[in-house]
């Protein structure tokens, strides 16, 4: 735990200590925005609400958040630290929690700061507040999955760009499992029970659920599961990889 | 403290490490000698719990490294090959985290990092991100990180690369200085270090143990082992060679030409000496003798002379 903590915070301070901090929460506020403001009709909806917010956030999700997670472990390999910071007196569990939990507090500042859209709807409007606040954790669950896809990705390149690639495919199948194109490809040759377990994979589904205002157990397992599948994997992968 | 048992470590069909057995007691500084690719890192590697051996294991302070790796990792201290470290961090941020992991907290890890902040002189870049440091201070660092918990096993991959000459000198000093309370490896392939520093060497090729002894006793095995170096004024002379190569003992003469001038060395038979009747004969003849000197071996000759054997031969026997 007290590792897992000291760990969590070298990391968190990592992102701080490079522009990439500064011009990752900035891309992300912006591009919330012009995405909410133009491609969301925020205005002529006419409806004091954060949907159009936190519809569009998924695919914003797809382009930045593997752009975060792909340097995970694969820097480590990279650079040689890896050898270093395993040879400590650390357990690969506190490695792997320590690092995801870091990359999964930068996601929620990031989050956070998109407090500006809050107060202006709160400003135009009357919302419904706790729908919004269901909708900031969903979305702060949807992003902590698909790190921990983009660190179990991560921990089986030295090669970043690979990584990025790797989990903005991933993600993109995640998060359009429900969809029209994941379905479409399936359908005609896919048994129902396929079609039907794909559609239940959706990050769109369960998040959008969460976005309703309801925060349904299951929507939460499902997010939960998923980081604890994928770290699991990351801290084997992590193990099998490293001598490479 | 250090116990290896027959270590081996496969990578794929390459055999990087094949059956390495060793012990290291408190008070040795072990040099680890092999060439490029002879499997010196892979075998720190699996000592340091890093690698997982294909077979064998290592036992650290008691501890198996295997079914115990976390106590056996808190009494190594390992400078891994290259000496990374976090580029973004400055040292001072780096041996703090360093510390914490290491269980020191507030005076405690203050202390410490003070203590081996003094120890390797690394205080005029304590607060410089460690990418904009030299090659040397890079190092440094990386030594300064595998002490601060004063291990009772210190496990350093080349500590010397990228030192200048003063800077060898300080690094080899401090390792001297820790031998007495400490299990110390070293690997490298500076010759001239194992003979400043350790203790004792072992030389690896081919992922074997080919040779293991004190510097000396490897370098009694150089064929430069008791030779003599004689300057003769009129040392070309076809005449005083022939002399010399009649002699009881003399295997044979070579002129030979370095940075100390030329002069005449004189081989034994069986590497046994011959000084004194070389200089009777020097004497007898009344040759005009500017040095004599006896050899005592050269390490890179045994070196050269061990590691270039193909692989899968008999290793030399080991000279315990």
């Amino acid at each position: 735990m007290r590792n897992t903590l000291t760990i969590f915070r070298r990391e968190l301070a990592g992102y701080f200590a490079t522009p990439l901090a500064y011009v990752f929460i900035v891309i992300f506020l912006v591009m919330a925005g012009v995405l909410t403001f133009f491609l969301g009709n925020f205005f002529e909806r006419g409806q004091a609400d954060l949907q159009p917010f936190f519809s569009l956030q998924p695919w914003l999700y797809l382009v930045l958040i593997p752009a975060l997670s792909m340097r995970l472990w694969a820097e480590e390999r990279k650079s040689g630290t890896i050898e270093l910071f395993l040879t400590l007196p650390i357990r690969m569990t506190e490695a792997v929690i320590g690092k995801f939990l870091a990359a999964w507090c930068f996601a929620g500042i990031a989050l956070a700061l998109t407090f500006p859209f809050w107060i202006t709807v709160n400003v135009l409007g009357r919302p419904d507040n706790g729908v919004i606040l269901a909708s900031y954790i969903g979305s702060w669950l949807m992003a902590g999955a698909l790190f921990a896809v983009g660190a179990c990705v991560s921990a089986m390149t030295k090669n970043q760009v690979i990584a990025f690639v790797v989990t903005a495919a991933l993600a993109f199948v995640f998060i359009a499992a429900g969809s029209s194109v994941v379905l479409g490809m399936l359908q005609g040759w896919a048994p129902e029970w396929l079609i039907r377990a794909v559609t239940q994979m959706s990050f769109l589904g369960h998040f959008g659920a969460i976005t309703r205002g309801v925060i349904d157990f299951r929507d939460v397992f499902y997010f939960l599961s998923i980081m604890i599948a994928f770290l699991g994997a990351n801290a084997i992968l992590v193990d099998l990889e490293k001598a490479e | 403290m250090l116990e290896i048992r027959h270590l081996v470590k496969h990578f794929g069909p390459l055999k990087a490490v094949d059956d390495i057995s060793f012990a290291v007691p408190r008070g040795e500084v072990l040099g680890f000698l092999g060439p490029n690719g002879a499997g010196k890192s892979t075998t720190m590697k699996m000592i340091t719990g890093f690698l997982a051996p294909t077979a064998g294991t290592a036992i650290v302070c008691g501890n198996d490294i295997a079914t115990r790796p976390i106590a056996a990792k808190r009494c190594i201290g390992y400078l891994p090959e290259g000496a990374p470290a976090y580029p973004d961090m400055t040292p001072a941020d780096f041996l703090n985290f360093i510390g914490h992991i290491r269980g020191f907290a507030g005076s405690e890890a203050k202390r410490r990092i003070a203590r081996v902040v003094e120890m390797i002189r690394i205080t005029e870049v304590l607060h410089q991100p460690i990418e904009t440091l030299s090659k040397g201070f890079k190092r440094r660092v990386g030594v300064a990180q595998a002490l601060l918990h004063d291990p009772a096993v210190l496990i350093l991959d080349e500590p010397t690369d990228g030192l200048d000459p003063n800077q060898k000198y300080e690094m080899r000093k401090i390792i001297t200085a820790m031998q007495p309370e400490k299990a110390i490896i070293i690997s490298t392939h500076l010759l001239e270090e194992v003979e400043a520093v350790c203790s004792r060497a072992i030389i690896i090729a081919h992922g074997r143990i080919l040779a293991d002894g004190t510097p000396a006793e490897l370098a009694e095995r150089s064929r430069h082992h008791n030779a003599v170096r004689l300057g003769v004024v009129s040392g070309a002379d076809a005449q005083v060679r022939a002399e010399l190569a009649r002699l009881p003992g003399v295997a044979a003469v070579e002129a030979v030409s370095d940075s100390e001038g030329e002069a005449l060395m004189i081989f034994p038979d069986g590497r046994r000496p011959v000084v004194t009747n070389v200089a009777d004969l020097a004497r007898a003849h009344g040759w005009e003798v500017t040095a004599l000197r006896v050899e005592r071996g050269r390490l890179d000759d045994v070196f050269r002379e061990i590691t270039s054997q193909p692989p899968g031969s008999a290793p030399v026997a080991a000279t315990a």
